[in-house]
């Protein structure tokens, strides 16, 4: 992957070549509200902060045949499933405080 | 080194055609993959399990060997010297997923039976990012305190790393590139450190405030006074008003826990009276409080 002016962007036809996916797969993505791609003349870019989930979504499309409408549920779901894991640590948390008289 | 029953661990028997496989994988794989149940060890090992068992079972020469040595794993290499003088060719092409796919995700008993990693056999040349590796740091409330560095061994790498004051019990942070190696040219893995942070024995933490709790004798909680306590700042002189009840708790602004990644700011300081009752009082003292507790209030 060969990346442009700035280190930061990807190329999004230059990506999909050197993954063997198809274009129209980062359209969706881009489409569903997913990731987010950015277009200077004329040509797409993705910003490397991206590129971990991306693949994640690759992986779940093409690897596990999980459609369009099912990363977007698992990826809404994962979300809250971050929050929650940070209100469990602040619950477990204020918990130790109760463990020992104070 | 135990003998992994691939068949069983797909949920199928011996019989199961290629289409059972993938169809089983397929379905085991969107159950426990590491994408879909993060920071989850046992989907983790499930799934290196189910993978290994459709790396073997759906590739026709690894499902011929293991059928006829799985159960006697030993007898592996003499069915490779044999296996020399025939010409071997396969255009199989490995479906596996490559979410964590990288080297030292296979059992030993697989690696006796085939030699290696999977990603040895020949498939095309797929770039794998490596997989993340995981890792548990304990530290106690007053290294939290401070912002300080920290060199941790991972994969047999020294790594030096800046903890920054204020970092949560359960926090967990990330250092790109620090995980296993990619495959093929692919990037190397996250190192993902979660810190846990042991209570102090006299401090308790909960956020950015710290609790703690000062004994009063009770004259200075009658008549008020000044007495001295430890804070993670130092020693610090309180004043005691006078009728203080016990189980009262006053607050110090800005001496709490400093707030991660938000130099110069800290959280408060309760500090929860505890009066302590004199005791082994001489007749005197006892007909005085004797005559105390008959005046009137």
């Amino acid at each position: 992957m060969r990346t442009m002016q700035t280190e930061y962007l990807i190329a999004v036809d230059e990506f999909c070549a050197n993954n063997n996916i198809e274009i129209s797969f980062i359209s969706s993505l881009e489409q569903n509200g997913l990731i987010e791609v950015i277009t200077i003349q004329e040509t797409g870019f993705i910003g490397a902060g991206q590129l971990q989930q991306l693949e994640k979504f690759i992986r779940l499309y093409y690897e596990l045949d999980i459609n369009l409408e099912g990363i977007e549920t698992i990826t809404h779901l994962l979300r809250r499933i971050d929050l929650m894991q940070d209100e469990i640590i602040l619950l477990k948390n204020k918990l130790r405080l109760y463990e020992t008289e104070l | 080194m135990n003998f992994l029953d691939y068949y069983k661990i797909l949920g199928l028997d011996k019989t199961a055609t290629p289409k059972d496989i993938k169809s089983a994988y397929r379905k085991l794989a969107r159950k426990y993959h590491p994408d879909l149940n993060p920071n989850d060890k046992d989907a983790k090992r499930n799934f290196q399990q189910i993978n290994e068992a459709n790396e073997v079972l759906s590739d026709p020469e690894k499902r011929k060997k293991y059928d006829q040595y799985g159960n006697d794993w030993k007898h592996a290499e003499e069915f490779e010297k044999a296996k020399q003088y025939q010409q071997q060719s396969s255009d199989y092409q490995r479906p596996g997923y490559s979410g964590t796919q990288a080297e030292g995700d296979f059992s030993e008993f697989f690696e006796s039976l085939f030699g290696g990693s999977a990603g040895s056999s020949g498939n095309r040349q797929v770039k794998y990012r490596g997989h993340d590796f995981n890792a548990e740091l304990h530290l106690d409330l007053l290294d939290a305190y401070k912002t300080h560095r920290q060199t941790l061994t991972v994969n047999r790498k020294n790594i030096r790393i800046t903890i920054p004051a204020g970092i949560e019990n359960g926090q967990t942070i990330k250092i790109p590139g620090h995980g296993g190696h990619g495959v093929n040219g692919g990037p190397n893995g996250d190192l993902y450190i979660t810190f846990s942070v042991a209570n102090h024995p006299d401090i308790k933490r909960l956020g950015n405030d710290l609790y703690t709790k000062a004994d009063l004798d009770l004259y200075k909680a009658v008549l008020g006074g000044e007495i001295t306590i430890d804070t993670l700042k130092g020693k610090v002189k309180l004043k005691v008003k006078p009728e203080t009840q016990n189980g009262s708790r006053i607050k110090l602004k800005g001496m709490g826990f400093p707030v991660y990644k938000n130099e110069g700011h800290f959280g408060d300081l309760y500090v929860t009276y505890t009066i302590k009752i004199p005791t082994d009082l001489t007749e005197k003292q006892k007909e005085l409080f004797k005559e105390l507790s008959e005046s009137e209030f």
